[in-house]
């Protein structure tokens, strides 16, 4: 299990589900590495500022880490974690590696509709 | 009182950041650490941290929760992932813009923005990073498998990931700038007793080539300056860590490398403005050693706050004994 705060995606139906119920995902997934690390924190600080954006969570290695590594907008990927943007279910962007706070929501902000600031506390 | 005005703040949340704020906060000074990144700094880069004194074993990214969970129990307030668009050191009271738009204030300000890996600067490197290209062999070496992989530098690091990389790669070369290594005598001798290993000296990356993936790197033999293509699985990145000061150039003294010059109070040469971490003039560079800083920068600024400061500030920081025990 990952040890984040984000909700963890741990099963193939609660894949099916977050992309069903939700327009616009971020999926994380990776280990508790030195690169995937700080893509969670971002992940975590901007679930109170992107609210209509659902974050999530998901062990590369674990029994479905398949979902994410065998898409192909990842198969030049070689580097963790690899962290797919979904809308209407539909992959429309996926990095690999280390990502900046303002490469995530570069990304957000290009592909996604508008962000609905929340209020995030200290 | 402003909630924009503190009487400390700390820039940076890796080992000596969180220290200095621990022990600002547990003085019952009013703190603000910012860090640019997730807190933790360098330290979360360590899969197994077994030095620590008082811990067995601890992985860095617990050991960054715990210290940033001491930090938050004491008082600090703590921002990540912000952007530190200006910064104003002069005068008695210190500024610090985030984001464009927020600004805080403080009469001392601890520095301590850390390292970060070396990049090596050649073309490719940021279109194909995380395409071939790495600077963790424990994240990403299973990803080559049966490849043929280059490790870059010539340090420690360098050598000890590429003995570890042959647990996975089918070859593993050494491309290093110099004649000779860096590395201690031990790692170097275990890295040329493996079979899997070669070296290519006096040498460096030129640039990467690839569309979806890297293919093939240019290799330029430093002293003839001759260029061979080599076609290649992965590149593993080790070269060393760099100062994050690029930003503090011309606010604070700084070395020709980009190292804060500190005294032994670890003063810069602006009044009122400490420095501690890996981000300083100093020789050993350890999670200890960081953290040592931060106690030692955050005793300083202290000392500063009851001396230097004005007299409203003195009784904010009265209770500063308490925390020496």
């Amino acid at each position: 299990m990952l040890q984040t705060n984000l909700k963890h995606i741990t099963t193939e139906q609660e894949f099916r589900d977050t992309l069903k119920n939700n327009e616009q995902v971020m999926v994380c997934c990776g280990r508790m590495g030195p690169m995937c690390i700080p893509v969670y924190g971002v992940m975590e600080e901007l679930e109170g500022e992107y609210g209509n954006v659902a974050f999530r969570d998901m062990e590369f290695d674990g029994p479905i880490g398949h979902l994410i590594r065998t898409l192909p907008e990842c198969s030049s990927f070689r580097g963790l974690p690899f962290t797919v943007y979904f809308k209407n279910g539909k992959v429309v962007k996926a990095t690999s590696s280390i990502q900046t706070r303002d490469q995530v929501t570069g990304i957000l902000d290009q592909h996604f509709s508008v962000k609905q600031h929340g209020h995030k506390h200290l | 009182m402003d909630t924009n005005i503190f009487d400390a703040i700390v820039i940076g949340a890796g080992p000596a950041g969180l220290t200095a704020g621990m022990y600002l906060a547990r003085a019952k000074a009013r703190t603000l650490i910012l860090n640019d990144g997730t807190a933790g700094g360098q330290m979360v880069l360590t899969h197994e941290i077994a030095n620590y004194p008082g811990v067995e074993s601890i992985s860095g990214y617990q050991l960054a929760t715990i210290m940033r969970n001491q930090a938050k129990h004491f008082g600090c307030t703590i921002r990540t992932n912000v952007k530190i668009t200006e910064l104003d050191l002069d005068g008695e009271m210190k500024s610090v813009e985030v984001n464009g738009k927020d600004r805080y204030g403080a009469r001392t300000i601890i520095l301590a923005p850390g390292g970060r890996s070396r990049t090596l600067g050649v073309p490719g490197e940021d279109r194909l990073k995380g395409k071939g290209i790495s600077y963790c062999a424990t994240c990403d070496g299973d990803f080559f498998q049966d490849k043929d992989i280059i490790v870059v530098g010539g340090g420690n690091s360098a050598l000890e990931e590429a003995v570890s990389l042959t647990k996975y790669a089918r070859s593993v070369t050494i491309v290093h700038q110099f004649d000779h290594f860096q590395a201690f005598p031990h790692a170097i001798e275990e890295a040329q007793a493996n079979p899997k290993i070669r070296f290519v000296m006096e040498s460096r990356i030129a640039e990467f080539i690839g569309d979806e993936a890297l293919e093939r790197v240019r290799i330029e033999h430093i002293p003839t300056q001759q260029l061979t293509e080599t076609p290649i699985d992965g590149v593993f990145v080790f070269i060393g860590y760099m100062p994050n000061t690029e930003s503090l150039r011309g606010k604070v003294a700084l070395t020709d490398s980009g190292e804060i010059v500190v005294s032994s109070l670890l003063e810069t040469n602006v009044p009122g403005v400490f420095a501690a971490g890996d981000a300083t003039t100093k020789r050993f560079r350890q999670i200890t050693t960081a953290v040592a800083d931060g106690t030692v920068s955050a005793l300083a600024a202290m000392e500063y706050l009851r001396t230097a400061a004005a007299p409203d500030a003195r009784t904010v920081i009265a209770a500063q004994e308490e925390m020496v025990v």
